[in-house]
């Protein structure tokens, strides 16, 4: 379906995939919930970020990442610093004993803001490093790995291992980092407070043009060579090879591409959940956030924001009710999605609902009976 | 760091330092072991593996209690059979695992990934059902408790002596399965090569649920061997994972020397630091160590001549 075209950018399925599942979120979601639903569902999308960009390294390029926690944390962490600093001005922590550095600092007996606190004073330098630090970390990793060819299964440990070391890290070093609480507590972006459900209501069509970019970033480079070149690679990486390609650097920029994607996600995450923490960085969220992508269809970007939104629902809505239930039912779809249906809710609706309804389509050329979300 | 100690005390510190690193050592040989077997020679990633050693903490438990209850005259031998009886038990659930799941996906080594991690999920919440999320622990043999003092600043634990002399017990024995068995060289002949193995007559479909069985038999020996040292959670497994292929990827996969020689190197390396740092602190230095070390040196330390 999306290989066919050549030239054009986006063809007419696409433009309207894209388009419902833009009238989805920003005109169905937000006018059928309330500010707190929404608020969750801005969460969920911002998991969608991840999704997105392990489409692209995982269901295109072949790279398991299961460290992608590891760029949604520490773009989130590097937003979370950027509030906390804003939050700890020496009014608001005047009964510390250090007035002016982070509450969770003067716990631990910290007297004075570590360097590397420091830049994140700077809103500019906040954002730039949001993007900088997880894509010159993806890059240090895929650099070292995929120059010396080694990937698959081995990647996947490794990252693995990384996303388990930061975890034990931040909360080890919980002077600097917060420690297993994260950092709380954050309050105002450039004096806008982030607390009330005005800006709650903002920041998730934000969010949600954000995750527009990258969709179409994703999708810009898929259809590009690189990303025939990607799938080339996925399937007969010494071919690629002999025929004269890097294979390294182009696996290199995607894995550093979906780091980026990774990071933007968690910032918005810091912004609309109000906190960063561990829990979000080390081996579970990370491959959790696999799951999402594999139950959207590893190959489809529009795909892996329904299976997000959807797996992340059901959480919400399991969890809540039926606490025992919830992680049989999530075990059991990590084996459904990898056994039967390895190609996700994008390859049900590309093998069962697409046939139907262009069948609709070529009998009664009138009819508008546009699909409703190509999720279900 | 070290002008606060004497000598002597120094010395000391070492040697006990050493000898939990020792003790830590063979609950990692005991760990990887199983998964050296599974990952090495059929390159199945199994992240269940920890689950299966919970499950044979839990058959160890169940026979304790058992054991306490209606037959407390022979308490003291009550271990050797929970450690047969947990063998037998997850090398079953392993075969079976093997038989519903594993064989279908042997051609995609990261979706089984994915795959035995829902299992692990299924079982975790299993237990946490079965058995509650609290941790339990069984009441260990008189014999086994106390310790052997051996000068006046230097003591062994006996619980951990034995957990040594049982990793080295399971080391000869895989070794011997591995190497000198009928079982072992068709192992070794599927993994280089399959068609060519099973051309010859060699029953490889069987021979696959077999190996799997074993690896996940000698994990639930692991774990029964674990509840002597500790307590045991639903949770517990997945705690044990990374460290326990990180340990099989940095020997070597497929080398049961480079397993046990990676096992012992990172837990010295790591139980050394802890007594001079924090406990996160020098797992994250061993970690990142060997993380470093296989960025540079993919292959680990006991390379296989691979060929694609």
């Amino acid at each position: 379906m999306l290989s066919n075209s050549k030239t054009a950018f986006i063809t007419p399925k696409e433009a309207i995939a894209f388009a419902i599942l833009a009238a989805l979120i920003f005109v169905v979601l937000p006018m059928a919930l309330d500010t707190f639903r929404l608020n969750l569902f801005g969460k969920y999308l911002t998991y969608a970020f991840v999704a997105v960009g392990l489409v692209l390294c995982w269901g295109a390029g072949g790279i398991l990442s299961l460290g992608q926690g590891v760029f949604f944390g520490l773009g989130g962490y590097c937003m979370a610093m950027f509030l906390k600093l804003e939050a700890s001005t020496p009014e608001n922590t005047a009964i510390q004993s250090t007035p002016g550095i982070p509450d969770f600092m003067d716990w631990n007996q910290i007297t004075a803001l570590p360097w590397w606190w420091e830049p994140f004073h700077s809103f500019g330098l906040t954002l730039i490093a949001i993007i900088a630090v997880p894509v010159v970390f993806a890059f240090i990793i895929a650099f070292a790995m995929f120059r010396r060819r080694v990937g698959g299964v081995y990647f996947a440990i490794i990252t693995q291992a990384i996303a388990a070391i930061l975890t034990i890290l931040i909360i080890g070093q919980q002077g600097f980092t917060g420690g297993v609480n994260g950092i709380t507590d954050l309050r105002t972006l450039n004096g806008w407070d982030i607390r009330t459900d005005e800006a709650k209501n903002i920041l998730y069509f934000v969010n949600g043009i954000l995750l527009f970019a990258c969709l179409f970033a994703a999708h810009y480079v898929r259809k590009s060579k690189l990303g025939r070149l990607l799938i080339a690679m996925r399937d007969q990486e010494d071919r690629v090879r002999f025929s004269g390609y890097d294979v390294a650097s182009f696996k290199i920029f995607v894995f550093c591409l979906g780091a980026a994607f990774a990071a933007i996600g968690g910032a918005m995450f810091t912004l609309q959940v109000g906190f960063m923490s561990p829990t979000l960085v080390g081996i579970v969220p990370s491959i959790e956030m696999v799951i999402f992508c594999a139950v959207g269809g590893r190959l489809s970007i529009i795909g892996a924001v329904y299976g997000t939104l959807l797996v992340n629902f059901a959480k919400t809505t399991f969890s809540e009710s039926f606490p025992e239930v919830w992680l049989l039912g999530l075990g059991a779809l990590f084996i459904a999605v990898v056994m039967a249906f390895p190609r996700g809710l994008a390859g049900i609706w590309a093998d069962w609902i697409a046939p139907r309804i262009d069948g609709l389509f070529s009998r009664q050329s009138s009819s508008s009976a546009a699909p409703k979300t190509p999720a279900e | 760091m070290f002008a606060d100690y004497s000598m002597g005390e120094l010395t000391a510190i070492f040697a006990m330092q050493g000898f939990a690193g020792l003790i830590l050592f063979s609950v990692f040989v005991l760990m990887a072991l199983g998964l050296a077997i599974i990952f090495g020679q059929m390159g199945v990633i199994n992240m269940a593996h920890g689950e299966f050693m919970i499950l044979g903490a839990y058959v160890t438990y169940l026979v304790s209690n058992l054991f306490a209850t209606y037959i407390p005259f022979a308490f003291s031998i009550y271990f050797f059979v929970a450690m047969a009886l947990a063998f037998v038990v997850t090398g079953a659930l392993g075969m079976f695992v093997e038989w519903a799941m594993i064989r279908h996906l042997y051609k995609r080594p990261l979706d089984t990934l994915l795959a035995t991690w829902g299992l692990s999920l299924i079982l975790q919440q299993i237990y946490r059902s079965v058995f509650g999320a609290r941790e339990v622990g069984v009441s260990i043999p008189d014999w086994m408790m106390g310790s052997l003092p051996l000068t006046d600043l230097i003591e062994v634990p006996i619980n951990g002596m034995f957990v040594m002399v049982l990793a080295v017990g399971i080391s000869i024995a895989i070794y011997v399965l591995m190497f000198r068995s009928t079982w072992g060289k068709q192992v070794r002949a599927i993994n280089q090569n399959r068609i060519m193995a099973g051309a010859v007559g060699i029953n490889t479909e069987w021979t696959d649920r077999l190996t799997f069985g074993i690896g996940c038999g000698v994990a639930g020996v692991a774990g029964s061997a674990f509840t002597m040292i500790g307590s045991t959670g639903p949770t517990a497994g997945q705690l044990y994972i990374v460290d326990t292929f990180l340990v099989v990827v940095f020997g070597g996969a497929g080398s049961l020397l480079g397993t046990i020689a990676s096992a012992f190197s990172i837990s010295q390396a790591q139980s050394i630091l802890e007594f001079f740092l924090s406990g996160s602190m020098a797992k994250v230095l061993t970690l990142l160590t060997v993380v470093g070390i296989l960025m540079l040196r993919p292959q680990g330390l006991f390379a296989l001549k691979l060929r694609k």
